[in-house]
This record gives structure tokens, C-alpha cells and sequence, in this order.
């Protein structure tokens, strides 16, 4: 039986580290949420050593690491991490992650898949809409004065009947699928494999998807074969009328051939949450009427920083007690 | 049937007008507005149909001042700018075009909510102004799951329910009668409903009674957490109330597409972040701005063909 020392003002030094290099966004918003009796936070970016050599000095026992799309998880990060057994990420996403050393190594990934499915779904359809209905161009228009100085504004298009391509049919990609019905769309998808209970028509490539139809949503993670997957030659057959909304990772996109095709008139449209080089945006994109953006936030709702902030707590809490982690990612 | 005078009340679609004057004598009313008299002389009596939208409909006035008018047919499906009575008392038909417009409706409705809760339109100007290099953007309002009550459960409020559903919003209504065919729950008043409801959304048709049906104790019942949402008429709500409300911060926000006074929305709305503003644009895709042109040009040809109307009103 362990023996317990007196708890005093030293008792969170008892407590294991759970390193921080950057905090996500999740903890700046919500700190009081990881306040645990499981764990304390070792917050390596309040240092002012380099981040090498702070990790050698005080990461040595480190079991645990929360980590961001801000401070990815490299084979060299783990190097410096010799008693690394778990990487929780605060997002959905895991391409900041080198999930072939965890695995290597034996190091268990946890994400916060599921909870920000609804609203990563909502804004996807939100920004499909704005394109198509021109909502923000339209919210201009009417703050600039034009409606009494030029009357009626552009007609939309119709969403309606619309054939969408799903790009990725996991959590994100099922939320879309099933908002999209309930407008009169018919919903097409393609993913790493086909879903065998699902109603959607399957396209195994996301040429063929982009080929039969009227928009697509990206949906997907971000690996070695999605790098890029969207390139000229899908948008050019998704075509003029063609409509394309990214809510996933900007990289999924060959971005210099997509603002191309939109600055050129071979695309219809874009909405777009996500970029190759955030915070930087094209800025061809920012004279454009049908291309809507939104700076990577299409999970920033408190509902979903809560549950997102339960979750990381909940699998860090599970870890310590030597229970089954909540949402390990499971490796392919 | 070409030397049939029709009069277009003022412009709405050139597609409308060109189908018009493929099949009609198209008059059209704005080009004679510097000589109103000479025009009234000249063709009031050969006018037997007039085709008109939501901004020139066919009020009391037009209607006496041509004798020999047969038909009205609307180029949208709210009547209110028609005056029925007199319609009624001459025995003059009236058309519209339900239905065909009722997709895009529902949509920008979901379209507006969103765009309001989850800060669509702020955000683009955000990333736009190039403020997304020097720092963040807060958090948004979720949209999925929250309580959505509908204001007129027509063909339009029940397809904005139905698009509400699949966001799993729990649906409730008011209307002038309980629904018989549905599960959402009824509000016999519309304080109550809004007092219960996150998101209130106007989809009922104008008439005297739901004039301003959107007061001060509908907007106070919603509260700073609640938000408006109008594709309806402007006269729905009562404008000065709800600007006063949002510049103070008692209503949560607002998504609008009418105003009581188009093309002029209150200015004072310009730099709120907490509110969408569209410029009456329901219906205005392509594809339905043709199908209801295709529906006034069928409603008119079937009558002066003798044959039963596709969308009679009355």
C-alpha cells in the first residue's frame, strides 16, 4: 500500500505533469476547466528557455503531453520525451501528430473527435448557403447603402437539389450528410472506404465525386494521400457553376491552383475556414463576392470548447488512473 | 392573345418580361410614370391583367382605375400588397406561386440563423480586413440543438421546421389554429412561444392581425439570449422597437431579409456585429425567379385560354 505524505503546500508537486508546449485554444479559453486532483499542467511556453532545452531539464519524467495544432508532436519533440506514453490532442484533427513514431513506440493518441461534429457540420452548412445565397456578400451590399442606390441585389443559386460531394464520411462528414438531406440535396461521398450502411452513392475517387457533382465539402483528415488531393484538375470538373467549402485542413487543398481557378472564373465559389499558411490568406481572395472566410473557427463555440475541454480532462484523468482512455485514436 | 394588355407593375425579372411580351401587349407601368393621366386615358380600358410583386402590387386605386381588369397575377406568393376585398367585390381572379418558392425560403432562413449565431458574415470581414494576423476571434453561439418557434406553420414554416429538425432543434410554433398533422408543440400566444424558444422565426403571411405581431413583449419575451429571425414582411415586427432592443442589448441578435421600409433598413443596424441584413432576397435564385415567372405566364395564359387557374387565390 502506498504510503501517502502529509498534504501540505507541496502537495501539487505529488500530482504527475502533463505537458503544455502552447496552449490550445481550448485551455486559454477555459482553464479552469483542467484543473484536476489527477494532474497538473507543466507549461513549457512560460519559460524563457528554448524549448529543447527546457524539455531536458524538466520533461524527463514527463508521462503525458497536450498538444495543438500549434505545437505539433515530431519525432524530435518525442526524442526529448523518454517517459512519453500518451499524446492527447484538443482537436479532431491528428496530421500535427507523427502518429508512426507513437506507434513505434507504443504511445497512445487521444483526440476530441465526435464532440465538434454538429458544429464543425453547422458551419459547413452555413458557408455552403453564404456561397450560394450570397448572405455576406448581400450583408455588404445592404451596410455599403446600395439596396435604395442599385436596387435589386444578384440572384443566388438554389441549394435544393443541389448534388453534394462529401469529401470524408467520418463524424464530421455524417453530420453534413444528414443536414444536407433535410434541404432537398443529394448527398454523394467518397472516403478511404466504402461505408456499407450508409444511403449515399459511393465514388472512389474524389475526381469521379467532383465530376458528378455541384459542390463538395472536404470532410477528411489531413495524411500523406489527401495532401493536395483537391487540385486544378478536381475543381475544373467540379466546374463554373461549382461551389467547394473546406472545413478540415487547408493543405487538403492545392491552394495556389484553387484561388486560380476562382480568381479566373473556373469555380463558382468558396467558403472556405481553413488555409495552407494560417493566419495568412490569399488576399486575391478578399476582393472576391463568392468566396466566404472564416479564420479556422468552425468549432469555436462554447458548447463545443466545453465538451472538447471535458473530454482531454476525462482521457488525462482515465490515463492516471489506469482506466481505458475515452477517444484513442485507433491506428490503420 | 397578343394584343392582350397586360401591365407589369414595375420591374421584377427580365426573363418575366421577356416571356411576357412573347405571348402579350406588355405595358409596363414605369414607363409612363411622367405622364400618369395620358397613360390611364390611353390604356386603362384595354388593361385586362396585371402582374405584380411584393413592392407594386395591385392596391384599390389601380384596381378602380381599370375597368376592364380580369386577372391579377402575382409574382410572389405574399398578398398582401393585393387588395382582395375589391378583387373579391369585382369578381377579379388572383394568382401567386406558392410552393415553388418555398425551398429557398426555408433555406435562407437557416442560412440567416446561422450566419447570425455562428458569426459567418463578422468572420469574413474579419479574415477580409486582414485582422486574423494580429489575433483571434472569440467564440460563436452553436446552432445545433437549440430551441427553434416558428411563427406560422404555413408551407414555408414547415419546411424551416423541417431543415431545424435535422439539426436536432426542438420545434415549436403559433399559429392561428393548432396544426392537426404534427408533433411540434403549440403556443396559442406568440409571447409564450417566443418566451420558450431561443430562435424565432416569422414565416406567417402579413395580414391585419399579424401586423406588428413582433412587439416590444414578443421581443422582451425573447430576450438578450434570443434571436429574430424575419423572411417574411417588415411589417411583422415593429421596427423601432426591435433596433431599440438590439442597439440595447435586450435581443441577442436579428437575421433579416424585410424591413418595414425596403430599400432603406434602419441605419443604426449598419455596425452591429449581432445582426444579418439581406436585401429581400427569399426567392431570388435563379432557378425560382424562373419558376415563378414560368408559374404568372402559366396562371395567365390558362386564363385567357379559358381553362382552370394553376395557383387561383381566389
Amino acid at each position: 500500500m502506498e504510503h501517502h505524505q502529509e498534504r501540505s503546500d507541496h502537495r501539487s508537486q505529488d500530482l504527475p505533469q502533463v505537458l503544455v508546449i502552447k496552449p490550445p485554444p481550448v485551455l486559454t479559453l477555459f482553464e479552469d476547466k483542467f484543473i484536476s486532483s489527477k494532474f497538473q499542467l507543466l507549461k513549457a511556453w512560460e519559460s524563457t528557455l528554448p524549448l529543447d532545452q527546457f524539455l531536458t531539464n524538466y520533461a524527463g519524467s514527463v508521462r503525458a503531453v497536450l498538444c495543438s495544432g500549434a505545437s505539433p508532436i515530431t519525432a524530435d519533440i518525442i526524442r526529448l520525451l523518454p517517459s512519453l506514453q500518451l499524446v492527447i490532442t484538443a482537436s479532431a484533427g491528428v496530421n500535427h501528430i507523427d502518429l508512426t513514431e507513437c506507434r513505434r513506440l507504443g504511445i497512445a493518441v487521444t483526440n476530441a473527435a465526435g464532440v465538434f461534429s454538429d458544429d464543425g457540420a453547422d458551419a459547413a452548412v452555413g458557408l455552403l448557403i453564404d456561397v450560394l445565397r450570397k448572405v455576406s456578400a448581400a450583408d455588404r451590399y445592404v451596410r455599403n447603402g446600395l439596396w435604395p442606390a442599385k436596387g435589386d441585389y444578384a440572384l443566388g443559386s438554389k441549394l435544393g437539389g443541389k448534388r453534394v460531394g462529401v469529401v470524408g464520411l467520418g463524424g464530421f462528414g455524417s453530420a453534413v450528410a444528414k443536414r444536407l438531406e433535410a434541404f432537398g440535396c443529394t448527398v454523394l461521398y467518397n472516403s478511404r472506404t466504402q461505408k456499407p450502411s450508409v444511403p449515399y452513392p459511393f465514388y472512389s475517387t474524389v475526381l469521379e465525386l467532383a465530376a458528378d457533382s455541384d459542390s463538395l465539402i472536404i470532410c477528411c483528415g489531413l495524411t500523406a494521400e489527401t495532401r493536395h488531393m483537391i487540385n486544378r484538375e478536381v475543381l475544373l470538373v467540379l466546374g463554373k457553376q461549382g461551389v467547394i467549402v473546406n472545413i478540415a485542413r487547408g493543405a487538403i487543398i492545392n491552394e495556389k491552383e484553387m484561388v486560380e481557378c476562382l480568381v479566373r472564373g473556373e469555380i463558382g465559389g468558396a467558403g472556405l475556414d481553413v488555409f495552407e499558411n494560417e493566419p495568412n490568406v490569399p488576399e486575391e481572395l478578399f476582393g472576391l463576392d463568392n468566396v466566404v472566410l472564416s479564420p479556422h473557427r468552425v468549432v469555436f463555440t462554447p458548447e463545443s470548447f466545453v465538451a472538447a475541454s471535458e473530454l482531454v480532462v476525462g482521457n488525462l484523468e482515465a490515463f492516471f488512473s489506469n482506466k481505458p482512455l475515452l477517444s484513442p485514436v485507433i491506428y490503420e | 392573345m397578343n394584343n392582350t394588355c397586360v401591365l407589369v407593375t414595375c420591374p421584377m425579372f427580365t426573363y418575366l418580361e421577356q416571356e411576357l411580351e412573347t405571348r402579350f401587349n406588355l405595358i409596363k407601368l414605369w414607363d409612363h410614370s411622367s405622364s400618369k393621366a395620358e397613360f390611364f386615358n390611353n390604356y386603362s380600358s384595354s388593361i385586362k391583367a396585371v402582374v405584380g410583386n411584393t413592392k407594386v402590387g395591385a392596391d384599390a386605386k389601380l384596381i378602380d382605375s381599370l375597368p376592364n381588369l380580369e386577372i391579377v397575377a402575382s409574382y410572389s406568393v405574399g398578398l398582401d400588397k393585393i387588395d382582395l376585398d375589391k378583387c373579391k367585390q369585382r369578381g377579379i381572379k388572383v394568382t401567386n406561386t406558392p410552393d415553388v418558392l418555398t425551398d429557398d425560403v426555408a433555406d435562407l432562413a437557416i442560412g440567416l440563423a446561422l450566419a447570425v449565431l455562428r458569426k459567418v458574415c463578422v468572420c469574413d470581414q474579419f479574415v477580409r480586413s486582414g485582422n486574423w494576423i494580429s489575433g483571434d476571434f472569440g467564440l460563436a453561439t452553436k446552432f445545433s440543438g437549440k430551441s427553434v418557434g416558428i411563427v406560422g406553420l404555413g408551407r414555408i414554416g414547415s419546411a424551416i421546421a423541417k431543415r431545424a429538425e435535422a439539426f436536432q432543434c426542438p420545434i415549436s410554433y403559433h399559429s392561428r389554429s393548432k396544426k392537426p398533422n404534427t408533433n411540434y408543440k403549440y403556443y396559442s400566444n406568440i409571447v409564450d412561444l417566443a418566451a420558450n424558444c431561443e430562435i424565432l422565426v416569422v414565416a406567417c403571411a402579413l395580414t391585419e392581425e399579424t401586423h406588428h405581431i413582433v412587439n416590444r413583449k414578443v421581443i422582451d419575451a425573447l430576450g438578450p439570449k434570443g434571436f429574430l429571425i424575419n423572411i417574411a414582411r417588415g411589417a411583422h415586427v415593429d421596427e423601432p422597437e426591435l433596433v431599440s432592443a438590439l442597439l440595447e442589448g435586450r435581443l441577442g441578435g436579428a437575421g433579416l431579409d424585410v424591413f418595414e421600409n425596403e430599400p432603406e433598413p434602419p441605419e443604426q443596424l449598419f455596425a452591429l456585429d449581432n445582426v444579418v441584413l439581406v436585401p429581400h432576397v427569399g426567392s431570388d435564385t435563379g432557378e425560382t425567379s424562373k419558376a415563378m415567372a414560368d408559374l404568372v405566364i402559366s396562371n395567365l395564359e390558362a386564363h385567357f385560354k379559358g381553362k382552370p387557374l394553376l395557383t387561383p387565390v381566389i
